[in-house]
């Protein structure tokens, strides 16, 4: 049984069922993102003032995806247009570069997912905050019997309010040591997890989400670079259309990161 | 088919995109750059950073995503979806209104 429309475009619409196919997902996909940075703008603006935290992630680490995304949606479209011009050499360079960032991208991801999860905020008895990474644990560490030490790469503050803007000119200041705190001392000691703050909750979910994203186009992408190339000596055409379906996905993957950027970087 | 022959008028504006992805990087220099600077107030902090990302947006989707030079159907499409977006905005921002009918109170 032959479908029609799978490479040719309908007279009515100009349509080939692809096209069509890929910009009703992308509106859903516009909805899914929108709902969330609707609720990122309800927390935010429901924050405590002085309670929403600004400075806690890496921005020349996420400039430097942003570059590595914009970069991978050239080669996206040279990729494309490889194909357009049927020079499929070029192409597959093209795509395997797109890999390679989005590869890139996720890693650096992780890498970012990895210090906030090694990342603590520790309430001290004394009523200070110690905050840092966690360097060394005793053997018989547990904050839950108060054995043993920790000791952190940080900093203490009085006031948990001063863990917030680390963006003001005090914060950018302040020196980091090791400091071991006994576990007696301790009265929480809590992860830069997704729990520990609404803040990190919305930025985790966001980039989470968009992460999956970029895998799963990484994935499409892949199998067209690999098996799926084969079609290209049987339907160059409607190859090259797949590859324009898969391109504008990873367009909207690079759009939705434009927006995360600012939004959970910067502002 | 000869490597220099083009198949598609699309294929003409290698040049173009090239530019695009300039534009592109100079948007997030420039996105960071205008995080460091300190306007009158917040407020003009984040119009400036979200100008920047809509106008970087603009250019992916108008030439990466071709939307400029699309069919009639596809921005039917898109159209019902920027309503219902700005709809899903607009109860966004309806809600942080605190006489508004669906402001959330918060209970202390």
């Amino acid at each position: 049984m032959d479908f029609p429309y799978i490479v040719e475009p309908r007279r009515d619409t100009g349509l080939y069922n692809a096209k069509l196919g890929i910009w009703l997902f992308l509106a859903s996909e516009v909805m899914l993102f929108g709902a969330l940075f609707s609720a990122y703008v309800l927390l935010r603006v429901g924050a405590e003032p002085g309670l929403w935290p600004h400075g806690w992630l890496n921005i020349p680490i996420g400039t430097a995806n942003t570059l590595v995304l914009i970069t991978s949606s050239i080669t996206t479209v040279m990729a494309w247009v490889s194909c357009k011009m049927r020079r499929f050499g070029r192409f597959r360079f093209f795509h395997a570069l797109t890999i390679l960032l989005a590869m890139t991208f996720v890693g650096i991801k992780s890498y970012e997912y990895h210090d906030k999860f090694t990342h603590f905020e520790i309430t001290l008895a004394n009523g200070k905050f110690a905050d840092g990474h966690v360097v060394e644990r005793s053997a018989d560490f547990d904050p839950a019997k108060k054995t043993g030490a920790v000791t952190i790469h940080g900093y203490e503050v009085n006031d948990e309010a001063d863990l917030m803007d680390m963006r003001r000119p005090e914060a950018r200041t302040i020196r980091r040591t090791e400091i071991t705190i006994p576990a007696a001392d301790i009265k929480l000691m809590e992860r830069y997890g997704p729990w520990h703050h609404s803040y990190l909750a919305i930025y985790f979910t966001l980039t989470a989400l968009h992460a999956f994203h970029v895998i799963c186009g990484a994935v499409v992408i892949g199998y067209l670079w690999g098996p799926g190339a084969r079609m290209w000596r049987t339907d160059p055409e409607r190859f090259t259309n797949r590859i324009e379906i898969s391109g504008l996905f990873w367009h909207f993957v690079d759009l939705v990161w434009i927006f995360l950027f600012p939004v959970l970087y910067l502002l | 088919m000869s490597d220099h022959e083009f198949t598609s008028p699309e294929t003409h504006s290698v040049r173009g995109y090239l530019f695009v992805f300039v534009a592109l990087i100079a948007g997030t220099v420039l996105t960071v750059w205008a995080s460091y600077v300190h306007f009158p107030s917040p407020e003009i902090n984040i119009a400036v950073a979200l100008a920047i990302a809509c106008t970087k947006a603009f250019l992916v989707a108008a030439y990466f995503m071709h939307l400029i030079s699309e069919r009639k159907m596809i921005y039917l499409v898109l159209g019902f979806t920027a309503l219902f977006f700005a709809a899903l905005m607009g109860l966004t921002v309806w809600s942080l209104q605190p006489n508004s009918l669906v402001h959330i109170q918060h209970v202390p």
